[in-house]
């Protein structure tokens, strides 16, 4: 991974954040909504990032506790996770190593609410948020989860500007984005810049390679500025070079923006680019 | 926001789902023409039977109607006398109706009704459907000079020609009449002559044979001496025929009339002395008889003696005659010039003399063998008493149905517009035939002079009804009281101020009159039949088309579904994304809506337009299969009307949109419910 050519690629995205001037935090034009309505507390703007990293104990940011889960398979069930806990610090960047099938994708499904786990409880900023309503859980996806996935899951009728700016459609009504267009179009050209996509704004995802998709999908997962960012395999799919890139961008997000990222993977390599790495065998976890 | 922008662009990738709201188009713009189509017809209908009908009538039960129209009137008046317009009395009776063409009587069925020219125009829009302009502005039942249309005036240039028509009134009946006398006279003529024939067919040699022998046996008898020497003067036989009249005058001894005929037997054979010498004996002998004067001074004229001939004819005549007859006697001998100056001298003199009375022209100067012709023949035969004469004279006027009479032949070819012929025209005379009040009813027949059409278009009272004058009509069936005088009818037509009131005037007009003698009904009672069944028939067309709709409704809940589950992949990003259940099928009902209102408006356009431009397509129809689509001969209408209803459209389109949204609903709810995890979890 330590190649000067992406350290290079890294230097050059990080002097070219900094010649843009974006606020480290991100856009932040919820910040009237910063204590929303679900009372989950946002987490106060950090004045430095690196202050923040060090300042200790770092709060959690999201936790898991006891999470079991299993399928039915007809009348028995398939348990995939037996008893799972993991607890995601601020700023942490935590990847989780298994096996193809060993759950991974069903725990990140379960932490970012879009599954409810059988036993256990999800908590973000200490609040349990998986007994929550379907609408505030869609909500609360929309606003503080950022999701991507292997298979980049763009809506494929839309350009790479749209597609970004989908996650601030779904939460804005159309009378209320159509005042603010102008202001979130302006984000989230911001956020593809940052990602390195701001030649491919027009473009459909069929257009796009493997790695454009994979930037289009995180500069979707940034846009309403989330606090955890869950990354289902999101190398798994690229080449290896690629793949490193990706993974430079999320290093460094999560080093600009102090933005909590659970990513999981199967390749131990791509794993060791994180803060601290784990191990989920047969549904439970284990540090690698 | 993300629904529409996300609905519109699955609509933009999608154009197959438009295929699917084709049926819906198609409904649309079908239930649309058909509505207005059956509403045009419908209103026309409802035009049709309303002008003929007033908006209600009180009818009496029996033929021979109710006395004193007059105090029902009043009656009515009475109960209700603020909600009406106009009331007009009317007599019906069933006739027969009697006309000749080309020689051979025609008989038909009719009804009468006698009318009052005056009321009957503000009670219903009877003079609106008549064919002359001013019978329309003010009807009489006197015929009119000319100026019938030519064609229906509602028509234009597509209505059939009315042939004949340029003719109707007053010229086509002088025209008639005119040719009525001739034929007559050309009998009468044809009789004279072969009366004349007759007379002067030269005896055969037995009937010569048989004079000659009575004169031979008795010479002394007058008469046959005459008959054989007239019969050899016929014959040319001018020594034998000179010297028979020498007998005779011998036998008559010196008969006047005898000399007359021997000098005009001479004067023929050019013998103008003693011709003379025989005609003026017999004009000395009676000085009076103007006759012999006038063959004295033709033979005179003849022989060049100018001066005694006037000498004779101014002694014996008016001056005024006397130049007259000098005249013809003087062109008849060549003498233009001087027959022209006694000509000016008599008109001078005050006699009345056409420009052709004697002229012969110059290349037939007179037959020399007709000395004399009485010039004032034609005036003696005028005068006498006053006769009906067709040519100056009409009958009582009648209007007749234009159904009644007209009728249209096939059209050779479809530009043009085809021509309407006529049995009867306007001027010509009907016979109508009809039962009186009396019990049992005597025949009453008498002529009528038709003095306009009558066309409401309604086909059944175009070929049903004649109107004539009401109190002819009650005359002639004796509908009069003979101690009061007072008369009957049969029906009060009543227009009203507002037409909707009818039912509400009706019931009242009920309570008042005996059901048992009268009937009081509206114009929709009395067509009720016809029009339920018409409302029928539009209800039907409607649940029908819907019904293709409906078929739509399932073509369209198919494509969802098929949209749904390819799109399922989007919807689970969609609520990975934080989308909601509602939102997902918003997409989908905003699709449906989207499509409906796309199919709906297209077919809501394309419906209009038709009807816009039906009559057009109709024709261009008409032209690409050889047939027309719609035939005027069998409608008369010129142009297929259509009424476009706003309520009936709006209620159109927002049924069809209805069943768009409604198709959509349970393929949108399918996406509602669908998993995110199981949607995003394979590529
Ligand atoms: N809807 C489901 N029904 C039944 N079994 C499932 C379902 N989803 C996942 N599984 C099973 O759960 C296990 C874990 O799946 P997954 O979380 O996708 O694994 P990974 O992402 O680690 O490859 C697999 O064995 C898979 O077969
Ligand atoms: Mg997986």
């Amino acid at each position: 991974m330590s190649s000067s050519g992406t350290s290079a690629a890294k230097a050059a995205l990080i002097g070219q954040l900094s010649a843009n001037k974006i606020p480290a935090r991100g856009p932040h034009w919820r910040g009237e909504q910063v204590v929303d309505m679900e009372g989950v507390a946002s987490p106060s703007a950090p004045t430095s990032v690196e202050e923040e990293r060090r300042a200790q104990p770092k709060a959690s940011a999201l936790q898991g506790m006891g999470i079991k889960k299993a399928y039915r398979k007809g009348k028995t069930p398939v348990p995939v996770l037996h008893d799972v806990s993991i607890d995601i610090r601020e700023g942490e960047f935590v990847s989780i190593i298994g096996q193809s099938g060993s759950g991974k994708s069903t725990l990140l499904h379960v932490l970012g609410t879009l599954d409810s786990p059988d036993a256990g409880e999800v908590r973000l900023g200490g609040k349990r948020i998986d007994n929550l309503s379907a609408r505030r859980r869609d909500a609360l996806r929309n606003r503080h989860f950022g999701m991507i996935f292997q298979f980049y899951h763009l809506l494929p009728e839309l350009t790479t500007l749209e597609n970004v700016l989908a996650p601030v459609m779904i939460s804005e009504g159309m009378f209320a984005y159509r005042i603010k267009r102008r202001k979130y179009v302006e984000q989230a050209k911001a956020i593809l810049d940052r990602v390195g996509l701001s030649h491919r704004l027009k473009h459909k995802p069929r257009e796009l390679s493997g790695g454009e998709m994979q930037r289009a999908a995180i500069a979707r997962a940034l846009v309403t500025n989330p606090r955890v960012l869950l990354a289902d395999e999101p190398t798994g799919n690229l080449d290896r070079k690629t793949g490193d890139e990706i993974m430079s961008l999320l290093v460094s997000l999560n080093e600009t923006q102090a933005l909590s990222i659970v990513m999981v993977t199967h390749d131990g390599v791509i794993a060791e680019r994180a803060h601290r790495a784990m191990r989920l065998t047969d549904g439970r976890m284990k540090a690698a | 926001m993300y629904k529409f922008l996300l609905c519109w662009r699955y609509l933009r990738t999608r154009y197959i789902a438009l295929a699917s709201i084709v049926s819906v188009t198609l409904g649309v713009a079908t239930l649309i023409v058909v509505n207005a189509v059956m509403a045009g017809f419908t209103g026309e209908m409802h035009d049709r039977i309303k002008g003929v009908n007033s908006d209600l009538t009180l009818d009496a039960r029996g033929l021979n109607g109710f006395k004193n129209p007059e105090w029902h009137m009043a009656r009515v008046n009475e109960l209700v006398g603020d909600r009406i317009e106009s009331m007009s009395p009317v007599v019906y009776v069933p006739a027969i109706l009697n006309y000749r063409v080309s020689g051979q009587w025609i008989t038909q069925q009719v009804t009468v009704v006698g009318i009052d020219a005056a009321t009957q125009a503000s009670s219903s829009k009877f003079s609106e459907y008549l064919q002359h302009p001013a019978n329309r502005d003010k009807f009489s039942f006197n015929l009119h000079d000319g100026g019938y249309d030519r064609r229906d005036r509602t028509g234009g240039d597509e209505a059939p020609v009315r042939v004949g028509m340029e003719m109707a009134g007053w010229e086509l009946r002088r025209e008639r009449a005119r040719i009525e006398k001739q034929w007559q006279q050309f009998e009468q003529e044809a009789q004279n002559q072969a009366a004349e024939e007759a007379r002067n067919r030269p005896l055969t040699q037995a009937e010569l044979a048989k004079i000659q022998q009575q004169v031979d046996q008795a010479p002394t008898e007058l008469e046959p001496l005459l008959e054989l020497a007239r019969e050899n003067e016929f014959n040319r036989e001018f020594a034998l025929a000179v010297g028979l009249y020498q007998k005779a005058l011998a036998v008559s001894d010196g008969a006047a009339a005898i000399y007359n005929e021997l000098g005009m037997c001479l004067a023929r054979q050019e013998k103008h002395e003693e011709a003379i010498a025989a005609l003026r004996t017999a004009a000395n002998m009676e000085t009076g008889n103007i006759a012999f004067v006038n063959d004295l001074a033709g033979v005179l004229v003849l022989a060049g003696e100018h001066v005694e001939a006037w000498e004779w004819l101014s002694s014996s005549q008016s001056t005024g005659i006397a130049h007259s007859n000098m005249a013809f006697f003087l062109r008849s001998a060549g003498e233009g010039l001087l027959a022209q100056e006694h000509l000016e001298k008599a008109k001078a003199a005050g006699l009345l003399i056409q420009d052709d009375e004697f002229d012969f022209g110059p290349e037939n100067p007179g037959d020399s063998a007709v000395p004399f012709q009485d010039p004032f023949a034609r005036d003696r035969q005028r005068g006498g008493g006053r006769v009906f004469d067709a040519e100056v004279d009409q009958h009582t006027g009648c209007v007749l149905g234009m159904a009644l009479v007209s009728f249209r032949p096939p059209k050779k070819s479809d530009d043009s517009a085809g021509e309407e012929h006529f049995m009867v025209l306007p001027g010509d005379d009907v016979r109508l035939t009809f039962p009186n009040a009396a019990t049992p009813p005597d025949i009453i027949n008498d002529t009528f002079t038709v003095v306009d059409f009558y066309e409401s278009k309604m086909h059944e009272f175009d070929k049903e009804f004649i109107f004539v004058p009401i109190k002819k009509l009650q005359d002639l069936r004796g509908m009069i009281e003979p101690e009061t005088g007072e008369r009957f009818v049969n029906s009060i037509q009543i227009r009203l101020k507002n037409p909707d009131e009818a039912d509400l005037v009706r019931d009242k007009l009920r309570e008042a009159f005996e059901p048992q003698l009268y009937q009081v009904g509206t114009w929709r009672d009395k067509q009720g039949a016809l029009l339920a069944a018409v409302n029928m028939e539009t209800v039907i067309l409607n649940i029908l088309l819907f019904l293709i709709i409906a078929v739509a409704g399932f073509g369209i809940l198919a494509i969802f579904f098929m949209i749904v589950v390819e799109k399922t992949k989007d919807i689970g990003i969609l609520k990975s994304l934080g989308a909601h259940a509602n939102g997902v099928m918003g997409i989908f009902l905003a699709y449906g809506l989207s499509l409906g209102i796309v199919g709906a408006g297209v077919g809501l356009i394309a419906g209009l337009l038709f009807v816009t431009y039906i009559n057009e397509i109709a024709d261009w129809l008409g032209r690409i299969t050889g047939k027309p689509v719609f035939d005027p001969q069998v409608y008369y209408f010129y142009e297929i009307p259509a009424h476009v209803d706003p309520f009936t459209v709006a209620w159109i389109v927002l049924g069809a949109m209805f069943i768009a949204v409604a198709a959509s609903v349970f393929p949108a709810l399918r996406a509602a419910r669908l998993k995110p995890v199981e949607a995003l979890r394979y590529e």
